[in-house]
C-alpha cells in the first residue's frame, strides 16, 4: 500500500465478503426449495429468497468494484484519494440502505413494501433484479454519483493511465445505464426491451471494462510486465467486448415481442462474444509466462488466472451454448439459462473481486505482500473448492436443463412444467450438495483472513 | 504459443492504434444499436397490440409487479425458473373458454399446503385485482413472440 487513503478499500472488501456469504446462504435455501417445495414456507417464499440471493450478488459486486477502485486508482494516479471521508460516508450510507432493503424483503410482504415505499409515485419495483424499492434505487444513484465524483477527481489531479481511464469509463457506463431502471412503461414489451439496457449492457458491456481494468492492474503488479504491453491488450480486449456485446444484446430480443430480424443480429454478434473472453485467457497466461518477477502472493495470481479461464468457460462457452436463436428457441428460460448465469457471474465477476481482495488485503492489513504461508494455503484450497463446486453446480444444472428441454419442449406429447420438475429432482439434489461444498470453500476463504499474520518475506 | 508470434505483440501495432479501434468500434456499434432500436420501436405497435392495453391491463401489470410474480414465474421466458411460464398461461388454461376464470380461481386457492410441494403464497387480491391480472395475462398471450414457446406447456 503506497497511499494512506487506499485504506478506505478495506471496509468495502469486508462488507463485500459478508454480503457474499449471505448470498450463498440464500442460494442454499432456494436450492433446497427446488426439491423440498415447502421448505421455510410461508416465512421465506421462493421469490423472496431469490430476490435476496440476486440482489446481494449485485450489491456485493458493487462493493467489490468500489473497493477495487479506491485501492487501485490512487496507486495508478500516484496521488491520494480526493476525499477518503466521502468514501467512508458513502460506504455507511450504501451498507445501511442495502441492509434495510434486504430486511424489508424478509420482514414484510413485497406488496406491503411497495406500498410503504410509495411505489405508486414512480413504479419501478417487481422486475427481475430491479426489485429494489424506488427510494433504494435513488439511493444507489446518489452513492454512485458520489463515488464517481471521488474517483474522477482523483484521476484528474494525478497520472492518467489507460487502466484508470477505462475503469472510470466502465463505472460511468454502469451509473448511466442504471438510469434505465427508472423507465417502466405500461407496455410489457417496451419494458422488457429497455430493462435489458440495464441488465445486458451491464454484465456483457460496461462491467467487462471494469473487469478488464482490475485484471490488468493485478497482472502488472504480480508479473512486472511492461505497462505498455498490458494496456495495449486491455484496449484490444475491451474493443472486442463492445463490438460484439452491444449488438449482442439482440440475443435477448428473440422472443419478447421484438421483430424477427433480431434473431440474425443477436445470433451473429453474441456468437462472437466469447472472443474477448478467449483473448483474456491468452492475455493472462502470456503475461504470467513473460513475468519479470515471482510475486510471493501466489493465491492472488491464481485467482487472476482463474478469473480469465472461468469467465471464458461461463460467459463464453456456456453463453455460446444457447445463444443461437434456433437453439435458444428450445432453451430460453430453462435451467440451461440458470447454469450459464451461475458460471458466468462467478467466473467473471465474483472471481475478479476475490482476486483483487486477495492481492490487496495483505497490503491493506500491513502484512506485506502476503499474509503468510497459512493464509496462502487456505486461499488456494478455497480457490479449488469454490471453483470446482461451481463447475459441478453448472454441470448439474446443465443436466437438469437438457432433460427439462427434452421433456417439456421437445417430447411429444410435451410434459407439463411441474411434472418435468419432478423428473429432474436428482440433478437438483446433486446441485444442492455441490452448493454445500461451495459454502465450505467460502468458509476456507474467510478463514484465510483469520489465519493471516504479518509476513515480511522479501517482496519484489 | 510463442507470444512473439501474436500480432498484438508486434511493434507496428501501437497502443494508439488499439485505442482508436476501441473508440471507433464502440461508437460505430453504439450508433448501429441506436438505429436498430429506433427501427424496433417503430415496428412494435403491430406486434404488441398496444391498442388493447386497457386500464385493467395496466392495473394487472402493476399487481404483477407489486407482488413480485417474476420471482418464481417466467413471463416470455424471463424471470424465475421455479414455477410455470405465464406468457401463454391464458391459452394453456382454456383461452376464451375459461382461461381467465382458471387464472383467478388458481390464485385464490393458493397455497395448496400439500406437504413437500412447491407453494405459491396467498396474495389476498380483490375481485377487481384478480380480473386485472387475468386481463394482463390475456393481453400478454396475444403478443407476437415469433412463435415462442415451442408448445403449450411453455
Amino acid at each position: 500500500m503506497t497511499y494512506q487513503s487506499q485504506s478506505v478499500a478495506k471496509p468495502y472488501f469486508i462488507a463485500a465478503l459478508g454480503l457474499f456469504t449471505g448470498q450463498i446462504v440464500f442460494g442454499l435455501i432456494m436450492g433446497l426449495q427446488y426439491v423440498v417445495g415447502d421448505f421455510l414456507f410461508p416465512y421465506i417464499p421462493f421469490n423472496v429468497a431469490r430476490m435476496v440471493h440476486t440482489n446481494l450478488l449485485i450489491v456485493w459486486l458493487l462493493f467489490g468494484f468500489m473497493g477495487a477502485s479506491y485501492y487501485l486508482v490512487p496507486e495508478e494516479s500516484e496521488t491520494e484519494l480526493h476525499s477518503p471521508q466521502l468514501a467512508l460516508a458513502l460506504f455507511w450510507i450504501f451498507l445501511v440502505a442495502g441492509a434495510l432493503t434486504i430486511l424489508g424483503y424478509l420482514l414484510v410482504p413485497y406488496a406491503a413494501l411497495a406500498k410503504m415505499t410509495g411505489n405508486d409515485l414512480l413504479p419501478t419495483m417487481g422486475r427481475e433484479f430491479l426489485e429494489q424499492p424506488t427510494i433504494t434505487k435513488i439511493g444507489i444513484v446518489v452513492v454512485c454519483l458520489g463515488f464517481l465524483y471521488n474517483i474522477a477527481m482523483t484521476v484528474l489531479k494525478g497520472r492518467k493511465t489507460v487502466i484508470s481511464m477505462i475503469l472510470l469509463g466502465g463505472l460511468l457506463g454502469l451509473a448511466l445505464l442504471f438510469l434505465f431502471a427508472f423507465y417502466n412503461p405500461v407496455n410489457l414489451v417496451l419494458d422488457k426491451f429497455f430493462w435489458w439496457w440495464v441488465v445486458h449492457l451491464w454484465v456483457e458491456g460496461v462491467w467487462e471494462l471494469i473487469l478488464g481494468a482490475i485484471l490488468s492492474f493485478i497482472l502488472i503488479k504480480v508479473t512486472g510486465v511492461d505497462r505498455e504491453i498490458i494496456e495495449k491488450w486491455l484496449y484490444v480486449i475491451i474493443s472486442m467486448t463492445l463490438i460484439t456485446g452491444i449488438i449482442g444484446t439482440g440475443h435477448h430480443y428473440f422472443w419478447i415481442g421484438t421483430p424477427e430480424y433480431w434473431q440474425w443480429w443477436g445470433s451473429i454478434f453474441s456468437a462472437m462474444e466469447p472472443i474477448p473472453f478467449f483473448m483474456m485467457v491468452v492475455f493472462a497466461f502470456n503475461m504470467i509466462n513473460r513475468r519479470r518477477r515471482n510475486h510471493p502472493n501466489k493465491a492472488a495470481t491464481l485467482w487472476a488466472l482463474g478469473t480469465a479461464v472461468m469467465a471464458f468457460l461461463g460467459a463464453g462457452i456456456w453463453g455460446f451454448m444457447h445463444t443461437l436463436s434456433p437453439v435458444n428457441y428450445y432453451t430460453h428460460g430453462s435451467q440451461i439459462t440458470a447454469a450459464h448465469g451461475h458460471l458466468a457471474f462467478f467466473g467473471a465477476y465474483a472471481m475478479i473481486v476475490m482476486a483483487i481482495i486477495s492481492y490487496a488485503m495483505p497490503l491493506l492489513r500491513g502484512h506485506g505482500a502476503t499474509s503468510g504461508v497459512w493464509s496462502q494455503r487456505f486461499e488456494v484450497w478455497s480457490f479449488w473448492l469454490m471453483t470446482g463446486s461451481m463447475i459441478a453446480i453448472t454441470l448439474f444444472l446443465t443436466g437438469a436443463g437438457i432433460l427439462q428441454v427434452h421433456l417439456q419442449r421437445m417430447a411429444s406429447p410435451p410434459t407439463p412444467f411441474m411434472e418435468t420438475q419432478n423428473q429432474i429432482h436428482l440433478f437438483y439434489w446433486l446441485r444442492e450438495w455441490a452448493g454445500l461444498f461451495f459454502l465450505l470453500g467460502l468458509i476456507l476463504y474467510l478463514t484465510s483472513f483469520f489465519a493471516g499474520r504479518k509476513n515480511l518475506a522479501p517482496s519484489s | 504459443m510463442d507470444p512473439g508470434s501474436l500480432k498484438i505483440m508486434s511493434e507496428q501495432f501501437t497502443k494508439t492504434t488499439a485505442r482508436n479501434i476501441f473508440i471507433g468500434g464502440s461508437l460505430f456499434f453504439i450508433l448501429l444499436f441506436l438505429a436498430l432500436t429506433m427501427g424496433t420501436v417503430r415496428a412494435l405497435p403491430q406486434r404488441d397490440h398496444r391498442e388493447n392495453i386497457t386500464p385493467m391491463v395496466a392495473l394487472g401489470k402493476k399487481i404483477w409487479e407489486n407482488n413480485n410474480c417474476i420471482g418464481c414465474h417466467t413471463l416470455l421466458g424471463e424471470g424465475g425458473y421455479f414455477a410455470p411460464e405465464l406468457g401463454n398461461v391464458y391459452q394453456r388454461r382454456g383461452g376464451a373458454q375459461g382461461g381467465k376464470e382458471f387464472i383467478k380461481g388458481w390464485i385464490q386457492s393458493m397455497p395448496t399446503g400439500i406437504k413437500g410441494r412447491r407453494q405459491m403464497p396467498q396474495f389476498n387480491l380483490s375481485e377487481q385485482e384478480l380480473e386485472a391480472i387475468a386481463e394482463f395475462l390475456k393481453w400478454t398471450s396475444e403478443i407476437n413472440t415469433a412463435q415462442w414457446p415451442p408448445n403449450i406447456e411453455g
